[in-house]
Parts: structure tokens; sequence; C-alpha cells
């Protein structure tokens, strides 16, 4: 161990030190000051996390730490994506959490730990760091999503997700200790050195399967997704923003790993399986996203069907495959905080809309907060010139070049279904107020700096991976690059790429 | 900005402007009638730049002009140039669609100009984003492209249908959403499967690919098949027509008459029968027959509706109807015919959607049983509604005729004399019904509603945009010749593939924004 391996994780030493220091800042305030500012801390700690996950292109890619932890374009690519997911709920948290008996401290303090375990993983390679890096992120999360404490479903949300969560992370456990028993080693390199010529093969399997039960669950796809509405509806609309995309930015990244870069001679196994969770996933999530009456439950069942969107890429081979899933998470993390964001400023920390009937009338009520909830809506739908539609693009002509043209169907044919449930939010937004229901009888919020910023960071960040994605699917192909998957035979068409004669 | 600088931009710039006027819309506040004259000013701004495209088209050259070709969204991992291009330019085909659309955008914004009163700055902005849409739909060479406008076009006019519709929007644009957004996702599978086979988005390669045979013909016929769904769901083709009443009814005017039709027949004939020649030749007969069937029961539904906007929305099925026989003949008369009335039919239903709007404004009802007589108080209203309805029934003279008649003649002597014969005895209902409607709105005798509500004839900005459609229609009936040859020398179709295909490598597509036609003007 040396100096340069501390560089080697930056980011989540700035994000650890953060979060101390917002600790200690809140332990030393006198009681009845504004804690409003902490989270002030946070946002600049953050944004140096972000930086210092930038700076980190320049290290040459490699690993530290005895090989446990890895700095490449793809470690980066998805710090980068954390530390903005992070940084944009710690904005929306600024000017929606309210001021008094809500920990303001200790609810900063935990979005820095989790950004903290959700960094970790995705640059972990050794399966046991992976593991503590899995905790960390999850211990924080469960807490955050409890935080309303006074209503009867945060602590519902916080336990559902507490038990549900520990025992998914049990089967990842006991994966990682097949893994080990069938090949003497945790470290993924190695892992995926010895795995070829081993005699073990049906521990290894079950090994995968174990794994991929405790990664489908992290990623809410199904059938490992009944938890995702309730903890949704439970948790407050922030930390949902943040739920919903950041650790599953983090365990699409693990899932990624694990598949291409420890087990690409399972894929026989891993391949079909994939396929019939992203199918399921779809199907399941759009179908009962259709039935659903609470907004932020639609929205649950809505990013299980992406789920299934971004396996859909996992049909894909190799580096086109892995630049796509990346690519997707970064699509989808900008229009789902974006929608949580505006979720989070018209109905309140407290969801005084719950229902989707309660958002009738936005447009006409605040022109800007309906205009942009529309927008988020059909970047979810996959309207082109949206981040959404460009994800879906790519994850799809990545399934149809990896031969999977039948889930490119299913998966086409499901966001027509889901164009149904999204519309119907956005038409309720954009219909005339509904003037009998007492829910909407208050005046919506101004929008403040820090919302405000977050707004135009999502919303910025949405047109520009739909209009002009030339940069970020660079950095998706660069991080694809990175991992060390070995060379598989894509079907190269033999149609000539000059122009015909 | 020199001339050339200019042919070289100008539809870059068409798809701009009502863009950077749409934001400028929803930048500034919803005061008075302000964002109303802007957009007003955005549209004829937008469609004086459309004209500058008839004035400087070279008529007689094959291949695109004003074309514009760049590398967009790079897909290929190594850099080699694949993957999207801004790939714009125009032919005959799309030519006096770019205008008809620059030329709908203001009467679009005057029919709006009293008509909507809340939110103007919402309705505005997503108007001239609709413009974009569609003027983007009509100049795409690149499939992806192509589908991007295809699909943005449907969500300005399905948020205008739900925030302003009549009745129940929210359940009217919910239908036309999902009835066009779900045939679109084959549509893009095939697109992402032809890209897969070849690589390419670009059109004109495409073209050349899909004619060389290097695509199984199972596969193309699928691809063609889900093109063909998509287009005819858009149209709307016969049996798949399940939105059109209902969008027609909620849909304020302005939407409605920009939207009808155009989308869907100009996909057909340059996507489905320009891209896949052998298999239209197949699916054709069925189509002719659907065509044959849509005009007549277009024409029959027309006759018993109580709602002039129902009737409107089926008397248009039927109009698309003989526009789709035009483009299935496959011969070259056909299909003039059918471009030729693509363009008077978006005059005649413009004109026709602000004549409604301007009864429906004024009396608050669209059930035909409540007019009648009201000629005597709206004298101008009824006379330029005589007009329409006369150019809509194809008298000659006027510009409905012209198209009719070329496609009706071309499909009794190269088709098939049996379906000519029937869409024409048909095409004698949709006399029926229209003059019906004129004789029970404004003659006859005075309505209980006509007699006690005192209303206002034609205001200055409604005439000002009537007039001049009115005297559209007579010119392009009168001398339809100026109109048809430039849609006649245009390039890359169907029946003209065979001979043309010699000519497609040397204006292929990898080249980076040069264009032929500002070459020519210099």
């Amino acid at each position: 161990m040396n100096a340069s391996d501390s560089l080697r994780i930056l980011p989540e030493i700035i994000l650890t030190v953060t979060g101390v220091l917002v600790m200690l800042i809140d332990a030393s305030l006198p009681t009845g000051w504004s804690r409003r500012n902490l989270g002030v801390v946070a946002a600049i700690g953050t944004g140096f996390a972000y930086a210092s996950s930038i700076w980190q292109l320049g290290l040459p890619t490699g690993t530290g730490f005895f090989r446990t932890v890895e700095t490449s374009p793809f470690t980066v690519f998805f710090h980068v994506l954390i530390c903005a997911i992070v940084l944009v709920a710690i904005l929306i948290s600024m000017d929606t959490l309210p001021e008094n008996g809500h920990h303001q401290g200790e609810y900063y303090a935990l979005l820095a730990f989790g950004a903290v375990g959700m960094c970790l993983l995705t640059s972990a390679v050794e399966l046991l760091v992976v593991f503590i890096a899995l905790e960390i992120s999850s211990i924080s999360t469960y807490i955050l999503a409890g935080y309303r404490k006074h209503t009867g479903q945060g602590p519902e949300a916080a336990i559902k997700y507490f038990l549900l969560g520990s025992f998914a992370t049990g089967f990842l456990l006991y994966g990682i200790a097949l893994i080990f028993g069938a090949t003497g080693t945790t470290q993924i390199y190695e892992v995926a050195a010895r795995v070829p010529d081993n005699p073990n093969h049906t521990m290894l399997v079950a090994a995968l399967a174990l794994m991929m039960v405790g990664m489908l669950f992290k990623v809410s796809a199904a059938p490992f997704h009944v938890w995702t509405p309730d903890v949704y509806e439970g948790a407050p609309s922030p930390v949902v923003a943040l739920l919903s995309t950041a650790p599953k930015a983090a365990v699409f990244a693990l899932l990624l790993r694990v598949a291409y870069e420890m087990l690409p001679t399972l894929r026989s196994v891993w391949g079909p399986l994939l396929w019939g969770v992203a199918a399921l996933s779809m199907t399941v999530g759009n179908l009962a996203a259709l039935r659903q009456e609470n907004v932020k439950r639609m929205l649950a069942y809505s990013s299980i069907a992406h789920a299934g969107y971004l396996l859909a890429a996992f049909a894909g081979f190799g580096p086109s495959g892995i630049a796509a899933a990346s690519f997707y998470m970064a699509a989808y993390a900008a229009m789902n905080v974006g929608i949580f964001t505006v979720v989070t400023l018209a109905s309140g920390y407290d969801d005084r809309l719950p229902l989707i009937r309660d958002y009738r009338g936005l447009i006409y009520r605040s022109p800007l907060l309906g205009s942009l909830l529309i927008f988020f809506l059909i970047s979810l739908v996959g309207i082109p010139f949206t981040g959404g539609f460009f994800g879906k693009f790519y994850s799809f002509s990545a399934a149809v070049d990896g031969g999977a043209v039948t889930l490119a169907i299913i998966g086409l044919l499901n966001s027509g279904v889901a164009s149904a449930y999204y519309l119907r939010l956005a038409f309720a937004a954009a219909q005339r107020p509904d003037e009998s229901n007492v829910r909407t009888a208050f005046a919506l919020p101004q929008v403040g700096i820090a919302v405000g910023a977050a707004l135009l960071f999502t919303v910025g960040a949405t047109l520009w991976l739909g209009i002009v994605p030339g940069r970020a699917l660079r950095a998706a192909e660069t991080a694809a690059h990175t991992l060390r998957v070995p060379p598989s035979a894509p079907a190269t068409p033999e149609i000539s790429l000059q122009p015909h004669p | 900005m020199s001339m050339n600088d200019l042919n070289e931009s100008i539809l870059t710039l068409i798809l701009l402007v009502p863009l950077a006027g749409a934001i400028l819309i929803a930048i500034l506040p919803d005061r008075g009638k302000l964002s109303a004259s802007i957009a007003l000013l955005t549209a004829l701004v937008t469609f004086g730049l459309t004209l500058h495209l008839p004035a400087h088209f070279l008529v007689g050259q094959p291949g695109y002009q004003f074309e514009i070709n760049k590398p967009w969204i790079d897909l290929s991992p190594n850099g080699a140039h694949i993957g999207i291009f801004y790939h714009v330019g125009i032919d005959g085909l799309s030519l006096w669609l770019v205008v008809l659309t620059g030329l709908l955008a203001p009467v679009g914004v005057l029919a709006s100009w009293n008509a909507i009163k809340e939110r103007k700055k919402v309705f505005y902005s997503l108007f001239m984003v609709q413009q974009t849409a569609m003027v983007g739909v009509f100049v795409s060479l690149d499939l992806m492209v192509y589908y991007g406008f295809w699909e943005l076009s449907l969500v300005p006019m399905a948020i205008i249908i739900a925030m302003y519709g009549r009745k129940d929007g929210a359940h009217a644009a919910g239908r036309f959403f999902l009835f066009t957004f779900i045939p679109s996702a084959p549509l893009l599978v095939a697109i992402l499967y032809l890209y897969r086979e070849t690589h390419t988005f670009n059109f004109e390669q495409l073209q050349y690919n899909v004619a060389t045979g290097v695509i199984p013909a199972t596969a193309l016929f699928w691809c063609s098949l889900a093109f063909l769904f998509a287009f005819a769901v858009k149209v709307p083709v016969f049996p798949l027509h399940g939105w059109l009443a209902e969008t027609f009814s909620e849909a304020p005017v302005a939407l409605a008459m920009v939207v009808a039709g155009k989308l869907g027949l100009y996909s057909m004939l340059r996507f489905h029968v320009g891209l896949f020649p052998v298999q239209s030749r197949a699916l054709a007969p069925v189509m002719i027959a659907l065509a044959v069937i849509g005009i007549l029961y277009g024409a029959c539904l027309a006759l018993v509706q109580r709602d002039f906007w129902r009737l409107i929305a089926f008397a248009t099925l039927g109009h698309f109807g003989v526009t789709t026989l035009g483009i299935y003949g496959l011969n070259l008369i056909g299909r003039d015919g059918a471009v030729f009335l693509m363009v008077s039919q978006g005059v005649i239903e413009g004109a026709l959607f602000v004549l409604l709007g301007v009864l429906e404004t004024r009396y608050e009802t669209s059930q035909i049983a409540s007019y009648g007589g009201v000629a005597a108080r709206l004298p101008r209203t009824a006379t330029f509604f005589v007009i329409t309805s006369l150019a809509m029934v194809g008298l000659p003279v006027l510009n409905g005729f012209v198209g009719e008649f070329l496609v009706l003649s071309s499909t009794f002597t190269s088709v098939s004399r049996g379906w000519a014969i029937a869409a024409t005895v048909t095409i004698i209902l949709g006399a029926c019904y229209m003059l019906w409607l004129v004789q029970r709105i404004f003659y006859g005798p005075k309505s209980d509603m006509a007699a006690s509500q005192l209303v206002d004839d034609l205001r200055f900005h409604e005439i000002a945009v009537l007039a001049p459609l009115a005297v559209l229609m007579l010119v392009m009936g009168v001398a339809p010749t100026y109109w048809l040859r430039a849609i006649e020398k245009s390039s890359s179709t169907a029946g003209l593939l065979q001979q043309r295909r010699s000519a497609t490598p040397a204006q292929n597509s990898n080249r980076i924004s040069a264009s032929t036609a500002s070459e020519a003007h210099r």
C-alpha cells in the first residue's frame, strides 16, 4: 500500500470526510439554529467528489490496496453519475426538508455515506469489498427510506426494505462463498482466470444464480421487485429520487462486472436468465403501473419496467452491451431524478398530492411545474430528442445486434403500453383544474435557488443525452472497453461499411 | 448571407425558426396577445422561408435539393462515421408539402386568435414545436432523424388536445397518442433491424441496399409491413381509423388542420413505396381494396353524422382513401395525383376547419341540427363555405378536381377498372354529404338558434386567412401544371427505382454537407 493507492479511492475519501464534517458541525450548532446550510456543506463535498472522480480519469487504469479497488474510465463513469445524482438529491432536500425535528445533520451525512458505499461498489474488484460497499450503501438507504417516521408508511417502508434487503444481501454473500469454494479466490480477475477450466461447473452456476438474486433485488427487477412500490410510497420524495437511481446505478455496474468480466464463460447461463428477467420486469412493471392511482407507486412500477429495458442491453455482445447499459443508466437517472424533483415540489415533503387525479390542472396552477412534469414524463415514455428515447434506442439496438430481436419487440411494445400510464399523469396535469378537490387548495411553493438548480441540471441532462449524446456515448464506450471482456464473436455483418460503388 | 449560403442552410432555418419562436414564447410572460403575436410573426417568417424553396427549386434535376448531410450521433465504436446523420433535403414530393406546412402555420395561429383564451403561452409554444416536427418529417432523409420528428409530432398535438379539448380532452388525447405511438414500436424495431443489416440509416443507401437484395426477402417483407402499419394508422387507412373522429372533435381547430393525413400519406409514399418497391407491389392490392372501402365507409358515415367535426373526420377518411389509391396504384400519374391531392386537401381542409371554427366560436355548438338559415346573418362565411365545399367535392376549375381526376384516371387505365369505377361512384356520395351539410347549416328556414343569437360575420383576421386560401384553391385548380411540374420530375419512388438505380450511387450519402442544388446555383 502506498500514497497513490489512496488516490484510487479519492472520491470515497472526500465523501466520507464530508459526511463526518456534516455530523460534527450539526453537533456543534446550538439547538434552534437553522441547519439548512448543512446541505450546502454536503453539496460542496459532493461537488468535490464529483470533480475528483473526473480527475481520476488522469490516473492510469489499474488497481490499488492489494488488488481490491480499481480506477478506470468505467468506475469514473459511474462515480460521476452517482455523485451527480447525490448532488441533485441534496439540492432538492435543501429546499424541501422541514426545518425542525427532522435531524437534518444525520440526513445529509447519511446521503454522503450512502454515496461512499455506492461509489465503492462500482470500483471494487474484490467480492468481499463488494459486499462491504453494498452494506454501507444499503444501511444508509434503509434509514433514509424511513425518514418520515411520524407517518405510518415511513417506518413500514424502512422495515420492509431492511428485511427484504438484508435477505437479498444474504443471497449475494452465499453466492460469494460458493465462488470462493469453487475457485479459491474472491478477486474478480482471478476468478475470471480460474473459471474456464474449473471442474466445479454446477457450483459456479449455483453461485452465479445466488449472486444474481441479490443483485436483481437491489435493482428491483421482477420477480424480486415486490418491495419497490411500498418503499417508494413511504419514503420522502427526495430520498426516492436518490433511491430509484443511485443504488441501482451502482448495482448495475456490479452486475456488468460480474456478468461480463467475472463469468463471461457462463454467458450461456446468465444470458437467457437476464433475457427472461428483462422481459418479465418490463411486462410486470408496466402492467402493474397501469392500475396504480398513487403517483409514487406508479413511478415505482415504472422503475421496475426501466430496469427491464436496461437489462435488455445485456443481450448485446461485449462492449456494445456494456456501453448501452451504462448509457441507459445515465439517461434513466437524469429523467427519473428530474421527475421526482417535480413531484417533490408539487406535493411537498409530506406528499400532499398522493394520487394521479390530484395532479389535475398542475399546468394551470403552475405552468413551470406542469410543463416540467410533462417533459419528464415524455422522456420516460421515450419520445425522441430526450434522453429516455436515446437510452432505449441504444439499449434495444444492442439487443438487436446481439440477436435478441424478440426481446426488442417485447420491449418496444411494452414502452407503448407504458405510455398509457405516463400519459394519464401528463394529461391529468394538462387538464383544467378540478375545483372541487380540496387537496389541491394550496399555493404551490416558489421554486428556490437550490431546487431550481436541480431542475435546470436534470432538464439539461435529459435534453443533452437526447439531442447531442455524442460525448456521453463516447464516455460509455470508453468505459465499456476498460472492462476486461474476453473477445467474444459478435456477428459482424458481411456488408461493407463503405458507401456502395 | 449570400444566396448560396442560404440554399445550404434553408432547411435548417425552417426547422429552427419555429423552435426559436417556441422558446421565446415560453420565456416571455403570458400577457394579452403577446404570445399570439410572436407566434404569428414566427409563422410568417417560417412561411417566407419555405417560399424560398419553390423559388430556387430546380425542376427536373434528379436527386435531393437543398441537401444537408452532417454526422450527428456516431454509433460506431471506432469513429468510422456510421450512425445517425443530420441528413435533410427535399425533392418534388416534399417540396409543396413543406410549403403547405409553412402556409398553414399562420392560418392556424389566426384561427386560434380568439378561440384560445387561457394558457396561451403553452398553446402557442407547443404549436410552434408541432411546426418543427411536421417540417422535420417532410425533409428528413435519415431514418432515425425521420423517426425522431415522426414521434415528436405526436407530443404537442396530444398535450394540446388534453389541455383544450372540447369535452373530454384527456381521453381523446390518450387515444390519439396510443393509437399512433404503439405502431411506431414495430417501426423502430424494423429500422434497427435494417441498420443491423446495412449499417446505415441513410435513406438513399438503404434504398440501394434493399434493391440489391442483401437482406433476406422474408425479413424485408416484415420490415415493410411494420413500416406500413405505422403509416396506415397515422393516415388513417380504413380499419385503423379509431382515433380520428374523436381527435377531430376534441382538437382545437389549428391542430386538427395541420396534422390531418399528410404525415402518414407522405411517409407511405416516401418510406414504404419508396423503400420497399417489391414488397409494396405485393401489398398494393390489399391497400387498394382498403382504400376503396375507406372511401365508401367514410362517405357513408359522414352522411349520418350529427356533429360537423365528426362529419369532417369521416369525410377526410374518404379523401385519404383516394390519396392512398393514388399511392398504391404504383404508377407515375397516380403518384402525382396523390401528392397534388395531399397539398390541395391541406388547403381545402385548412379553410374548412377555419370556417367551422368560426361557426363554433360564434354559436358554441357543433351540432348540425342546431343550425339552419345562418347564411342570412353570415353571408361572407356562407360564400367562403360554399367555395370550399365545392373544392372539396371536386368541382372542376377548383383544386380538388385535379388530384382526384389524376388518381382515378390512372387507376382506371393502369390498375383496375372495377376499383376505379367503385371509387368514382362513391365519390359522388362525397358530394351528397358536403352539399347537404351546406344546406343544413346555411340555408333553409332559420333555426331557433340562428334567429335568437345575433353574431357577427367574419372579422378582418378571419378574412385575411380565408381569402388567400380561396384564391389558392382557384389558382391550383386552373393552373395545376405549375405544381405538377415539380412533383412529376421528382426523384426516387417506386416505379422509378428501376430506372434510377444507376443514377443513385452518384449522389449517395457519405458526402458531407454538399448539395448539388447549391452548386448549380452558383
